[in-house]
């Protein structure tokens, strides 16, 4: 069947899909952060971000309950703390600077998904967090694109270029 | 400083395009000069085809009674008093590229209210805000794919894009497959809506046929007696579904 087409995220998300503790998949693991640009090199500060990720064994079920609620009043009270849910959504702050706590998935590498004002179909990437047969496979220059380097213990930083001299290796998956 | 873009300077790239392919699948080319914000936020380079079985996008987060509430699915009722607007029913099946229903995968909604300004504080457009309208709403797909959403119809906007650029009517859409692959973010517009043909963010969608299907059909049978007006609007997922199946998903 034909695909319903994609449309821009737009500027006005914000009240909508971010959501407490989106960028809090696990505490107690690593943290990666960094910043989208554009193709001038200006920070994006409205763009969104999505994580998908293995847990430490490398298990992709992820369970239900990144968005758990409250019964009571409906408020977003996040996750519970004990299951693994695999998925993490951060919207850039006005710095195009973002943020994610999680643990080091077992598979080696987390999956993005980039929304922003401006961006009419969503781009897939992966955050790799060491070596990878898929890297080998890319020509240096773009590879490192694709991998976080690590600032100081736990800390890794993942920068994302939508265009230009550091464009990111954005993925397609048929 | 050049002049400013005129909506006939618009209209002429728009034309242009129109027809020209663009995208895969009928998913608008990410560089669409009519919509200007597009010049510095498409990537140049191809993108990279990831071929392996094993990947972890051919899987997806899930969510479940715990995300989302009853009420949620409900815009009209957020609030102690009612919204103003044409009180409307959104409904339609999410399906994947082979018509296999998407089941109980989380659907989001947000909207401007019915004067066409959203409870966001960089939206500045000079129309009243509602006391009794968010415009945001969440469901999860029932066992046959369907969705539904009770809301009031948003009035269009303006917006910077060229000189008296106005948005159509629309609701916008996220949706979850079984596979991270199947991700969409799309807008629902509201049939025969006259500023189709100006709007660059639609025309990004340069096939005619593929830009009917982000339009939704006034079906009277989901009209309520005295009540509200009903609206139907399927939806197809792109991208390969998951490897596996989990039951009850
Ligand atoms: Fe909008």
């Amino acid at each position: 069947m034909n695909p319903t087409p994609s449309q821009t995220v737009g500027p006005f998300y914000g009240y909508a899909l971010p959501f407490p503790g989106g960028g809090d998949v696990a505490l107690g693991g690593i943290t990666v952060h960094g910043y989208v640009y554009d193709g001038a090199g200006a920070p994006v500060p409205d763009a969104l971000l999505e994580f998908w990720q293995a847990d430490e064994d490398g298990d992709l079920r992820g369970k239900p309950g990144s968005l758990r609620r409250d019964p009571v009043n409906g408020a977003v009270i996040g996750r519970n703390g004990v299951d693994f849910t695999g998925f993490g959504r951060v919207p850039t702050d006005a710095d195009g600077h973002w943020v994610l706590r999680t643990v080091r998935p077992g598979n080696g590498y987390i999956s993005v998904c980039v929304f922003a004002r401006g961006l009419l179909h969503h781009l897939y990437t992966r955050i790799y967090l060491g070596q990878d047969a898929f890297l080998d496979s890319l020509p240096p220059q773009r590879r490192e694109t694709l991998v976080a380097v690590e600032e100081r213990e736990g800390v890794h930083r993942f920068d994302i270029h939508l265009q230009g001299e550091k464009e990111t290796v954005f993925l397609d998956f048929g | 400083m050049s002049e400013p873009l005129k909506q006939a300077d618009i209209d002429r790239e728009i034309a242009e395009l129109t027809g020209s392919g663009g995208g895969r699948s009928g998913h608008p080319a990410r560089d669409y000069t009519p919509y200007r914000s597009t010049a510095l936020r498409h990537p140049k380079q191809p993108l990279v085809a990831i071929k392996d079985p094993e990947a972890a996008e051919l899987s997806g987060p899930v969510f479940g009674v715990t995300d989302v509430t009853a009420l949620d699915n409900d815009l009209t009722q957020q609030h102690v008093g009612e919204p103003l607007g044409e009180r409307i029913t959104v409904t339609g099946r999410v399906v994947d590229r082979d018509g296999r229903a998407v089941r109980g995968q989380l659907v989001e909604i947000w909207q401007a209210n019915a004067s066409g300004r959203y409870l966001h504080q960089r939206d500045d457009h000079p129309a009243p805000l509602d006391p009794n309208f968010t415009g945001v709403g969440r469901c999860l797909t029932d066992d046959d794919g369907f969705y539904r959403f009770t809301t009031i119809k948003p009035g269009a906007y303006p917006w910077r894009n060229h000189q008296n650029a106005w948005r159509p009517a629309h609701i916008h859409f996220s949706l979850f497959g079984t596979a991270f692959t199947q991700r969409l973010v799309t807008q629902m517009y509201f049939p025969g809506d006259p500023l189709f043909p100006y709007d660059p963010i639609l025309q990004s969608v340069t096939d005619e046929s593929a830009r009917q299907r982000l339009v939704a059909a006034y079906v009277h049978d989901l009209s309520q007696p005295e009540w509200s007006l009903g609206y139907r609007w399927d939806i197809v997922l792109d991208g390969p579904a998951a490897t596996w199946m989990e039951e009850g998903r």
